[in-house]
């Protein structure tokens, strides 16, 4: 009985913690280094290899850089399927930052039926679906009502504001990008759910005295918005910045993902899909660390 | 007094009444720009969906049938009909739903306690594995599909099992073993939305428990488990929607007979079955069909969202 105290003594209070601590973490780290690091270190030795299915197993041959040869200048569509996400990912996380950044201001503010239009907008987040979003390109109602202006979509993004943008004389790149974007609204608008509520939350985390102090001393709306709530808001534009590169690289109606996905099992074998992966890998870390970069000397930390 | 400084007074009165006036004219253009912004967006947000059900009622004369637009003249079901019987509805719903339940529930196990490892202990490492955490989040799926695969189809545990190896493909293996140790799909996001939850949770309420001698164990199911519910909504919800959603991994370790990959494949096996092509008939079977896999999650959505919508600022989705 004694010895039993004392060995429950052995144990300081800090030290019982960081066992727990051990343990609550002990699924992932065995899932992470099971399920994740080995197959992360397979697919890179995969990738310079030469991989064949024989009975019971599979066999390598080592290839060098051949996979990743195959994919950049053999194969027909990758380079240009590759060029097509990043262009496109490009174009619309911006936009997306912006939607949602702005929509957010607008449902933060008291009116009749806040609550049903937050319940809209944020309807996309549990209808995000990559089968439903290609059934939609190819639904043929949608197409014809198209055909016959009565879209929606259409109407605001239809050849009328084109050609009103047309009108406003702007530089010719800024101009095309205004246009790609107009033309892609219904597609940023379904993919700002999540980007929404990240923003909506974090306006509800200002604290309420900020305000009314810089209303005391005077301070106009445009003032208060620049110099509290964008500051304020920094850390929330990161996080959605990445997690918005991140979304638009894995979400399944990501062209580069079918393509690499159908090269590995039904095109030109397991070595070069995996070859492809590895690049696309590195495209998205270049990608985030230069993201990164830029914008973490702008973030202001409240804390 | 005298008539000017009366007639000071009076315009000095007037110029507020007017500066009142207009301010009161911005408001109200304010509150028609808000509605009319707010009621676009919604619309654009809704059109397809209203799109869909509206078609799924059409018959096939209403497709040539140039008055119809909208409203369909000749209301029918055949669509839903056709829809069940081609898909193997009922088949396929068990499945997807079997398997998202499962994949949900113990998504939402592990990144509980993960979330709350990293949250409240301090120890050796744990910064390492945040950042393994996040990391599995930027890696595609794509990458490490085919080694994953092949573990799978001759899963030894990396020669950690004395046998050949199983071929675990075709069962829920795969996705069980991953959800349990928080490496599902997107489940470093659902480790990191716990873990901000914890940290957001005042420290008090465990102090105390600590105090009066509890182990750490006891105090996370006795103090912290029962305030976990907001943040286990969101999390549920998630999990759920993207396993329901998700065919790419479902058609790489099991098969067709799954909804979303069933309804991506409807028109092909419309055209086989009934041995005919007409692409603008079989689209609305498809628009039934699809609208029969967004209802669950949108009953799902509608008993949530009050959690969902209100409580967000208490959940920590931030940073």
């Amino acid at each position: 009985m004694k010895a039993r105290a004392k060995g429950r003594q052995a144990f300081s209070l800090a030290q019982q913690k960081a066992l727990t601590g051990y343990l609550f973490s002990a699924p992932f780290i065995i899932g992470f280094i099971l399920f994740f690091l080995a197959p992360f270190v397979q697919a890179i030795v995969f990738s310079l290899n030469n991989l064949k299915i024989i009975t019971g197993g599979y066999e390598l041959e080592y290839i060098g850089l051949e996979n990743f040869r195959y994919a950049l200048f053999v194969d027909p569509d990758f380079v240009r399927v590759f060029a097509e996400t990043v262009v496109k990912m490009l174009v619309e996380v911006p936009s997306i930052i912006f939607f949602s950044f702005f929509s957010a201001l607008l449902l933060n503010q008291q009116f009749k039926g806040r609550l049903l239009a937050r319940t809209i907008f944020f309807l996309p987040v549990v209808m995000t679906s990559g089968v439903i979003l290609t059934l939609e390109s190819g639904d043929y109602m949608s197409n014809l009502l198209e055909q016959t202006n009565t879209s929606a979509a259409n109407a605001l993004t239809g050849p009328l504001l084109t050609a009103f943008l047309m009108q406003l004389k702007l530089p010719r790149e800024m101009l095309s990008y205004v246009v790609t974007v107009v033309e892609h609204i219904p597609d940023v608008i379904r993919a700002s759910g999540i980007q929404i509520l990240i923003f909506l939350a974090g306006l509800q985390s200002i604290p309420e005295t900020l305000y009314e102090a810089s209303k005391v001393e005077g301070a106009t709306p445009w003032q208060t918005f620049w110099m509290i709530t964008m500051p304020m808001m920094s850390p929330m534009v990161f996080a959605n910045v990445i997690y918005s590169i991140i979304d638009s690289f894995l979400s399944s109606s990501n062209q580069l993902v079918r393509y690499i996905r159908d090269t590995a099992f039904a095109g030109a074998g397991f070595g070069i899909g995996t070859a492809m992966g590895v690049m696309y890998f590195a495209a998205v870390t270049i990608i985030l660390l230069i993201v990164a970069r830029i914008m973490s000397g702008w973030v202001f930390y409240h804390e | 007094m005298s008539a000017s400084a009366e007639s000071r007074v009076s315009k000095a009165l007037s110029t507020s009444r007017f500066r009142h006036a207009s301010h009161r004219v911005s408001q109200v253009l304010l509150v028609i720009f808000r509605a009319a912004l707010i009621i676009g967006i919604s619309y654009i947000i809704l059109f397809p969906i209203l799109m869909k059900v509206s078609s799924s009622f059409m018959s096939r004369r209403d497709l040539v049938d140039q008055t119809v637009k909208w409203i369909p003249k000749r209301f029918t079901w055949d669509n839903y009909r056709l829809a069940v019987e081609m898909l193997k509805f009922p088949t396929v719903f068990r499945n997807s739903l079997q398997l998202s339940v499962i994949v949900s529930i113990l998504q939402l196990c592990s990144s509980i306690l993960v979330g709350y490892g990293l949250a409240r202990f301090d120890f050796k490492g744990k910064n390492l594995i945040f950042a393994a955490a996040v990391f599995t989040l930027v890696v595609p799926p794509q990458m490490i599909m085919v080694p994953l695969y092949l573990n799978w189809r001759f899963f030894d545990l990396f020669g950690l099992l004395p046998d050949k190896g199983y071929n675990l493909l075709g069962t829920y293996w795969p996705f069980i073993l991953t959800s349990i140790t928080g490496t599902g799909l997107r489940n470093g996001l659902f480790i990191l939305v716990m873990r901000q939850f914890f940290r957001g949770m005042p420290k008090d309420l465990e102090e105390a428990a600590y105090v009066d001698g509890a182990s750490p164990l006891m105090t996370f199911f006795r103090v912290m488990l029962p305030n976990v519910k907001p943040a286990a909504v969101v999390v549920f919800l998630f999990a759920f929607v993207w396993q329901w959603n998700d065919s790419f991994l479902t058609t790489l370790y099991l098969d067709s007979n799954f909804l979303p990959v069933a309804l991506a494949n409807l028109s092909r096996t419309l055209a086989k079955e009934l041995e005919m092509n007409h692409p603008q008939y079989f689209s609305l079977v498809v628009n039934a069909g699809s609208l029969m896999m967004i209802l669950p999650v949108l009953i799902l959505y509608a008993f949530l969202q009050r959690y969902f919508v209100e409580s967000i600022e208490r959940t920590g989705l931030i940073g």
